[in-house]
């Protein structure tokens, strides 16, 4: 039953994406930027589905804590790891949009660094979890470094913040936004869109990683006797 | 007052054990010495370029040197099992930790000031013009090195690879302290006091200093004890 629900959101997930892509193409180009506009219909629905990702796994760490519970890890490290690659994606549209509007690749600026200064703390957060092989050990610890990332983040978006920036302000469903209506619509359901997409692979990564612990505890039961 | 005298007696119990043994203190002195001499061959010197990379150059020293110190800190203590024995002791994780961190403080304080003399004579540059100022933002940027390295410190004591991961670890999250530091520093090393927007980044090294320390002082009971 799971299994099934599982490929129904996925496939309806694919779908909206297709149906996204084919609205989007059909978008006449913006007036100064031309047709790499579109880049923004897939770099802010991104973001912040990573970020969401962020949340989640800071949540779960908490809980893990609190209760010692194993499925709150194996959440933890699902949602990192999907939340990574959302994030990663989000680094290469936005450096691409960079390449040919700005000229450069990359710009040491209040956004691109925070981006990447948490990507940077969230693969060590994976990295900690290989170097440590007990599995109850590995949690509290994965657990402790996960909610130090999650409060580290505002603080060097605060402290970048304090240098100038050059990275585009928010242009959809603010004031001073200069996004028409349906374009916002468009974003809405491409946010839509990724976060159901995130929460699939989320589903999927979490299976692995319960079926792997069983394979684990088997294991070691095998060996006890 | 008790949980402040336990707080003492570990750190005291730390900075006795290491001016006897003197491994860690002699391995970041060094290292740091290293570390400023390659430097000079890195960077065309003169006066006014000195000033300029003096700030930056200085608190990556203090890093660099900073976590070779606080890597040992928990480390020290794995033979003959007395982290056990510490954990096993009645004193609270927080009492234990803190009192760790404010020997590896005293022990990061000691070394950063060897290194300033040392560069203010190599590389020609007086850093003393605002002293008062520079030894508050080394004191602040000092407790952000010395707390994140010795709640990391505590983390990967137990696990393989340690040497490589503590690094990896701890420059991420020290990103904004390390700003901070190096931004105040820039302008006090130019003999300018701090002032105007700078006020801001220094509300933010104190920020990080306090909500760092509340959190790892409420966390360290899992770390250790789980």
């Amino acid at each position: 039953m799971r299994d099934k629900i599982l490929y129904l959101l996925g496939a309806a997930a694919i779908l909206i994406v297709a149906r996204n892509i084919y609205v989007i193409a059909g978008l006449p180009g913006e007036e100064a930027q031309g047709a790499i506009f579109k880049i923004i219909f897939f770099h802010v629905p991104l973001a912040i589905t990573a970020l969401t990702c962020g949340t989640v796994a800071c949540v779960a760490s908490i809980l893990y804590l609190v209760k010692k519970e194993m499925k709150y890890d194996a959440l933890a490290v699902s949602v990192t790891e999907v939340g990574l690659a959302f994030l990663a994606g989000n680094l290469i549209t936005g450096s691409i949009w960079a390449r040919i509007i700005w000229g450069v690749w990359w710009a040491w600026d209040v956004r691109l660094t925070s981006a990447l200064v948490c990507w940077i703390l969230y693969a060590s957060y994976l990295m900690i979890r290989h170097a440590v092989e007990e599995p109850t050990q590995r949690a509290k610890l994965a657990a402790v470094v996960s909610i130090f990332a999650f409060i580290d983040v505002p603080i060097v978006i605060l402290s970048i913040r304090l240098f100038r920036t050059q990275h585009p302000g928010p242009v959809f469903f603010s004031s001073s936004g200069s996004f028409p209506h349906d374009w916002s619509m468009i974003m809405m359901w491409n946010l839509f869109a990724m976060m159901m997409l995130g929460a699939v692979m989320t589903m999927i990564r979490l299976r692995q990683e319960e079926v792997q612990r069983e394979i684990d505890s088997l294991r070691r039961l095998a060996h006890a006797f | 007052m008790a949980f402040a005298r336990l707080v003492f007696v570990i750190a005291a119990k730390d900075l006795r054990a290491e001016l006897r043994t003197k491994e860690a203190i002699n391995a970041s002195a060094a290292f740091a010495l290293v570390i400023l001499l390659l430097f000079s061959f890195a960077f065309d010197l003169d006066p006014d370029t000195n000033r300029e990379i003096a700030s930056g150059l200085l608190w990556l020293v203090f890093a660099f040197a900073g976590t070779l110190l606080l890597n040992r800190s928990f480390a020290r203590e794995l033979p003959n099992d007395c982290l056990d024995a510490l954990v096993a002791a009645p004193i609270s994780a927080a009492a234990l930790f803190l009192g760790k961190a404010l020997a590896n403080y005293v022990l990061l304080i000691a070394i950063e000031l060897l290194s300033l003399v040392v560069f203010g004579i190599f590389y020609n540059v007086r850093w003393t013009v605002q002293f008062g100022e520079l030894m508050l933002v080394l004191a602040l940027g000092t407790w952000a090195l010395t707390i994140m390295g010795t709640i990391f410190s505590a983390l990967t004591v137990n696990i393989r690879l340690r040497e490589v991961m503590l690094p990896i670890l701890i420059y991420p999250f020290m990103v904004p302290a390390l700003m901070g530091a190096i931004q105040l520093t820039l302008d006090l090393m130019a003999g300018k006091p701090i002032g105007g927007e700078k006020v801001s980044w220094l509300e933010m090294l104190l920020g990080f200093d306090v909500i760092y320390t509340a959190v790892t002082v409420f966390l360290v009971e899992h770390v250790l004890v789980g």
